[in-house]
């Protein structure tokens, strides 16, 4: 088998969701090529060609490429399509907008979201936003699939020494164009592959109190900031801090809940976390019951003391 | 301009939804349904270009079983004009839906297509982007904000990181994200007028697509169970726990 891994980058720098990626298309088995497809990437090509267990980095170095348009990355992704068994790329927003694209081009119905990998055609994925998982096996000739970074552990950045070769582009879509990015702008970890993440929810009461408790807590501890949907529905912090079935999915080492009841939909983001802490003033909320270690308290209390004694 | 708007009928997003015993699939007999949130987003931004009058026809369609019908109705009652209902009991999967979308596209020729991001059963998010490739379409996934200027949209997209604005040319494709709007309760008045709005119905047969399978469910498992842990005393405790039990400080 030989897979082909679309790697996700910003033209500078490689995607830790990258290495997930990898680490799938290692359970898979089989020759492994990465793609960086992009513009002035070289830099993120030769990162490619360090992951361990690489052993062909494909690089796409076009002006048409550097904001990674669907329509153009699905269009080089079918070109390079005939070479591979499997065609792999991360289950974020920037795997999850082409793929289907480029699946469609080759008659292929991909799988979505992998969170394991049972055989070279049977994957398990989640349904109905992580409340249960089905395992499933394609029929299709070809495997399209995006992956999960939280359900694979990351393949090592260092200790491949993969050849680079070029591929052109041509015939850019003049059909969709970039007009801006306004990056959410944080010196703090990224929330989806940080070690610590620290979460506020609508206990905390305002957005104020969101930015003088769970904001130090999380500087305090190198930590990412997160949120519950209800914390972001009440204007507290940015939709992009949200964890849970409609935000982003994260599984860091220690995760600390603070003033989150737990519902069902925050649940589903975050409870594959190694260490689940919970902070609550109410006993009896769902959190609890997910929490390895919780404790009830005013959080306007506890957090202070917290910092304190950290 | 005439707006498409694909929905699809789904458990409602308040269910708790179990494996079955036998781990053949969910178990959704008897619980409440509903038009896929994000595809309910998607009709009510139709409706509020049609009601800023850059819109002139906004057709609902879905792939569905019989009862379906509710939710075209309830698409018409927030304001779409028509609906179109192939009707199948079978599993059908992204690709074959994108099949069968394009043949309603070639027929109707909208000049834009608003549909929901993914369904919130089967969690693909493929339909709208395998669409816009058969069509040889433009595509503007995961939208936030949607500006249509004549013969192109500016769409403000929720990526990881951050927002991003690509603009593409009509005809295209937009799916929603969930901030794009908040879809309005359809008024009773609206309910009964949608009961007599024009609805089509076609068989998979009518429409020559093949919605065969390529994905066979080998099983559906509820997600493993995380055991709770203790409750500690006061924060003293809880770094210590952190510190010298769990070792993650």
């Amino acid at each position: 088998m030989s897979i082909l891994v679309i790697a996700e980058h910003d033209n500078s720098e490689l995607k830790p969701s990258t290495l997930n990626t990898v680490a799938a298309a290692k359970e898979i088995g089989g020759d492994i090529a990465v793609l960086v497809a992009g513009s002035n990437c070289g830099g993120v090509a030769e990162a490619a060609a360090k992951i361990e267990g690489v052993s062909k980095v494909i690089k796409c170095d076009d002006a048409a490429l550097e904001h990674g348009l669907a329509e153009n990355l699905a269009k080089v992704i079918v070109e390079l399509a005939g070479d591979y068994s499997h065609i792999l790329a991360p289950a974020s927003t920037y795997g999850k907008n082409f793929l289907p694209r480029a699946a469609a081009l080759l008659d292929v119905q991909q799988i979505s979201d992998i969170s394991a990998v049972e055989s070279a055609d049977t994957f398990t994925r989640p349904i109905y936003g992580g409340q249960a998982f089905a395992t499933v096996k394609s029929s299709d000739a070809k495997k399209l699939i995006t992956v999960r970074a939280t359900g694979f552990d990351a393949a090592p950045a260092e200790g491949g020494s993969a050849s680079i070769t070029d591929h052109a582009f041509s015939g850019a879509s003049d059909k969709a164009k970039f007009v801006s990015l306004e990056e959410s702008k944080s010196d703090r970890p990224d929330l989806t592959s940080a070690g610590i993440v620290v979460s506020g929810g609508r206990g905390l009461g305002s957005g104020e109190e969101y930015r003088k408790l769970i904001e130090p807590l999380a500087d305090k501890l190198g930590a990412a900031v997160g949120a519950s949907r209800a914390a972001v529905d009440a204007g507290y912090v940015p939709n992009d801090y949200q964890v849970g079935q409609t935000g982003k999915v994260v599984a860091p080492d220690l995760y600390m809940a603070i003033g989150i009841s737990g519902a069902i939909q925050h649940l589903a983001g975050m409870k594959d976390s190694k260490v689940i802490v919970a902070i609550n003033k109410d006993e009896d909320a769902p959190i609890f019951q997910v929490a390895d270690y919780g404790l009830v308290a005013d959080l306007f209390t506890a957090v202070p003391e917290l910092m304190e004694k950290l | 301009m005439k707006i498409l708007v694909p929905i699809k009928r789904v458990v409602d997003y308040n269910v708790k939804v179990r494996a079955k015993s036998d781990g053949s699939d969910v178990d959704i007999a008897n619980v409440k349904m509903s038009v896929n949130p994000f595809d309910e987003i998607a009709v009510e931004e139709a409706v509020r270009l049609k009601e800023a009058g850059k819109a002139t026809e906004i057709i609902v369609l879905t792939i569905g079983p019989e009862k379906a019908q509710e939710q075209l109705r309830t698409a018409m009652a927030i304001g779409a004009d028509r609906g179109i209902h192939v009707v199948t009991d079978e599993r059908v999967e992204p690709l074959g839906v994108a099949k069968a979308l394009k043949h309603f596209v070639e027929k109707e020729s909208p000049d834009l297509i608003l549909m929901g991001k993914q369904a919130i059963d089967g969690d693909y998010n493929q339909t709208g982007q395998m669409l816009s490739a058969l069509l040889d379409w433009p595509q503007a996934t995961f939208a936030s904000k949607v500006e249509l200027d004549g013969s192109s949209a500016k769409v403000t997209r929720e990526i990881d990181g951050g927002l991003e604005t690509i603009e593409i040319t009509l005809p295209g494709i937009i799916t929603t994200d969930l901030r794009l709007n908040e879809p309005r309760y359809a008024k009773l008045p609206d309910i009964m007028k949608a009961k007599k709005k024009q609805l089509d119905s076609f068989t998979p047969d009518d429409i020559g697509v093949d919605f065969g399978t390529r994905l066979e469910i080998i099983k559906v498992n509820d997600p493993p169970v995380r055991q709770g842990g203790i409750k500690v005393a006061s924060v003293d405790e809880l770094v210590d726990k952190l510190k010298n039990e769990a070792k993650v400080l």
